[in-house]
C-alpha cells in the first residue's frame, strides 16, 4: 500500500489555546478508510481541516511540522489553496446545502472552476449522485430546491457535491452525526465502494461506527495521537491501555 | 384550617388575571397609538388635497407665481435627484458593506470607518447641506446643480445603505461561505455567487429606505441644487432643479395668497411618493423572508 498523505511532527495551537495538536505523526494509506476517533476536543476535526487548510488562519497561533500530499508539503505558504481544496474534498458534520437547486449544488464546484460544458456538468451530476447512493431517490427532481430534501438525503447530496469535483482525498467530519440509522447505513455502504477510487479520512460519530468502517484507525486524546493501527487490531486488542479503556467504553 | 389560605391564593390568582388584562390592554393601546398619527396625517392630506390632484396637476408647469398650474417640474426634479443619489450612493454603499463585512480585519482602521459611519448618520441634514455647498457647489465649482445636490444627498444616504447592506450580508450563514470555499471557490466567487444573491433583498430594502429619506429631504438640497422657481425643466446635471420638498416649503411659506388646496395636494404627492417606496421595500422584504431557507 502506498501512503497518500504523510503527516510529520505536526503541531497546531489556536489563539484561544483550545484543541491543540501535539507532534502528530501519521501516514494515511491510499484507497483505505482511515478513521480518526476519540473524545471531543481531541483535535480530530482540527487535523481534518488542516489537511485541506480550511482552518481560519486568523485563529491559528502557531502551526509546525508538515503534511505531505503525494510528497508535497501543503502547509507551505505558497500552496495554492484553491487547487488543494479541489484535490482534497470535505464533508461537514451538519449538511449545509447551498440555497439553490439540487443540480446547481453539485455543479457549483465545477462551475467556479470554469466548467461550462453542459454535457460534462450533467455527467458529473449523475455520476456523483450514483456514487453517493442518492440518484435513484431524486433523479426526477434534480431542479427542486436542495433544502426540500430530508436530512439524510441532504448529507448524501453534500457527499455527491464533493465527489463531483473528483478529489483524490475525501475528508468526512462526522458525516452521519445527525442522521437516522438507515441513512447512516447507506452512507457507510457507499464509503466502502468509494474507497476503491478515493483515499478516505473519516471522523466517525461513534466508536461503533469507527469499528465498522475503519481499515486503519487513529485514537486521539487531548491533542495527542495515542495509537495508530489497523482497525482490526486497534478495536480488538489495542496496545495502549487508554485506547482499550475508550474503545470498551470505560470513559468517553 | 387551610381554607383562608386557599381563598387568599384564589384571590391572588384572579388579581394576577386582572393585572394581565390591564397590562395587555395598555400595551395594545400604546401600539395602536403609534398608528394614529400616520392615519391622521394621511387622512387629512387626502381629505384636503385629493381634490386638486388630476393629470394636469401632475404634468403641467406652474404659472401665475405658482398659484396656478401643476407641480410637474418639482416631481421630475425629485425623480432626477433620487436617481442621481442612487447612482452615487448605491455602488459605493454596497461595496463598502462588502468590504466591511467580508474583508475588513478588526483593526484600528476598520473601527475608524465604523465610527465615521455611525457619526455620519447622526449629523443633522442642514449640516450636510452646508457641507455640500462648501465642497461641491463652491470648491469643486459644480454650482447649484442636480450634480451637487445628488452628491450631497448621497453622502447623507450612505450610512443607511452601508449599515443595512452590511447587516443583510452578515445575516447570510457563515456555513455557506465555508462550504463554498471547501468546494474550491475563491473568496470573491463565494461573495458573488452565494453571499450577494442571498443578501440582495435586504440590500434592496436598505437602498430604498435610504433613497426614500433622500427624496423627502429639504435642507441638504436647499443650498446645493434646489430652485425656487424655474420656467423650464433642467437641461443637464449642472442645472438647478425644482424639487417636491423644497417646492412644498416655498408654496407654504413664501407665496402670499397661495391656494391651500395646491399646498395640500403637493404634500400628498410627496408623501405618496415616499410611502410607495416604503411599501415596495416592505413587500420585497416580506417576500424574501417567506422564501428564505435559513
Amino acid at each position: 500500500m502506498t501512503d497518500k498523505i504523510k503527516i510529520e511532527s505536526f503541531s497546531l495551537l489556536y489563539n484561544d489555546r483550545t484543541e491543540s495538536l501535539r507532534n502528530i505523526n501519521l501516514d494515511i494509506e491510499a484507497n483505505q478508510i482511515t478513521v480518526l476517533f476519540g473524545p471531543a476536543g481531541g483535535g480530530k476535526s482540527s487535523l481534518l481541516r488542516s489537511i485541506n487548510r480550511l482552518n481560519d488562519p486568523d485563529e491559528i497561533l502557531s502551526m509546525s511540522g508538515s503534511i505531505l500530499l503525494d510528497g508535497e508539503n501543503i502547509l507551505d505558504p505558497k500552496t495554492d489553496l484553491i487547487s488543494l481544496r479541489r484535490r482534497v474534498g470535505m464533508v461537514f458534520a451538519r449538511p449545509v446545502v447551498l440555497p439553490m437547486s439540487i443540480r446547481k449544488n453539485i455543479t457549483f464546484g465545477l462551475e467556479v472552476m470554469g466548467e461550462r460544458n453542459y454535457a460534462k456538468l450533467s455527467d458529473a451530476v449523475e455520476r456523483s449522485l450514483i456514487q453517493a447512493a442518492l440518484f435513484d431517490e431524486i433523479k426526477d427532481r434534480l431542479d427542486d430546491q436542495a433544502i426540500a430534501l430530508s436530512g439524510g438525503q441532504q448529507q448524501r447530496l453534500c457527499i455527491a457535491r464533493t465527489l463531483a469535483l473528483e478529489p483524490e482525498v475525501l475528508l468526512l467530519d462526522e458525516p452521519t452525526s445527525g442522521l437516522d440509522p438507515i441513512s447512516t447505513g447507506k452512507i457507510e455502504t457507499s464509503l466502502q465502494l468509494l474507497k476503491k477510487a478515493y483515499t478516505i479520512i473519516l471522523v466517525p460519530h461513534s466508536v461503533q461506527q469507527a469499528a465498522r468502517t475503519a481499515d486503519n484507525a487513529a485514537f486521539f486524546l487531548q491533542g495527542d495521537l495515542v495509537e495508530y493501527a489497523k482497525g482490526k487490531i486497534l478495536f480488538t486488542s489495542p496496545h495502549e491501555k487508554r485506547t482499550d479503556d475508550y474503545v470498551t467504553g470505560r470513559f468517553g | 384550617m387551610n381554607q383562608p389560605w386557599t381563598r387568599r391564593l384564589r384571590a391572588l390568582a384572579s388579581d394576577q388575571d386582572l393585572i394581565q388584562k390591564v397590562g395587555y390592554t395598555a400595551l395594545t393601546l400604546v401600539a395602536v397609538s403609534v398608528f394614529i398619527p400616520i392615519v391622521l396625517v394621511l387622512g387629512y392630506l387626502v381629505f384636503k388635497g385629493v381634490g386638486v390632484i388630476d393629470w394636469e396637476f401632475l404634468t403641467a408647469m406652474p404659472y401665475d407665481g405658482m398659484r396656478k398650474g401643476g407641480i410637474m417640474p418639482a416631481v421630475v426634479g425629485t425623480f432626477y435627484l433620487t436617481v442621481g443619489t442612487a447612482i452615487f450612493s448605491v455602488p459605493i454603499g454596497i461595496a463598502s458593506a462588502v468590504y466591511l463585512s467580508e474583508y475588513a480585519k478588526d483593526n484600528a482602521l476598520t473601527r475608524l470607518i465604523r465610527i465615521a459611519i455611525i457619526n455620519l448618520s447622526g449629523i443633522p441634514s442642514v449640516v450636510y447641506g452646508l457641507f455640500g455647498l462648501g465642497l461641491f457647489v463652491l470648491f469643486l465649482n459644480f454650482g447649484t446643480s442636480i450634480l451637487s445636490a445628488s452628491l450631497t444627498l448621497s453622502i447623507m444616504t450612505l450610512p443607511v445603505i452601508i449599515s443595512t447592506s452590511e447587516e443583510a450580508i452578515r445575516a447570510v450563514p457563515q456555513s455557506f461561505r465555508t462550504v463554498s470555499q471547501s468546494l474550491g471557490a475563491t473568496k470573491w466567487q463565494t461573495i458573488r455567487r452565494i453571499v450577494l444573491p442571498e443578501a440582495t433583498p435586504g440590500i434592496i430594502t436598505g437602498v430604498i429606505l435610504g433613497l426614500e429619506r433622500a427624496a423627502g429631504e429639504t435642507a441638504p438640497i436647499l443650498f446645493t441644487g434646489a430652485a425656487f422657481f424655474l420656467p423650464q425643466l433642467p437641461g443637464s446635471v449642472f442645472d438647478a432643479t425644482m424639487a417636491l420638498p423644497y417646492h412644498l416649503f416655498v408654496i407654504s411659506t413664501q407665496i402670499p395668497e397661495m391656494p391651500f388646496q395646491i399646498q395640500y395636494g403637493t404634500a400628498l404627492v410627496l408623501v405618496f411618493f415616499v410611502l410607495s417606496m416604503n411599501l415596495v421595500a416592505t413587500i420585497i422584504r416580506s417576500r424574501a423572508r417567506a422564501k428564505r431557507q435559513w
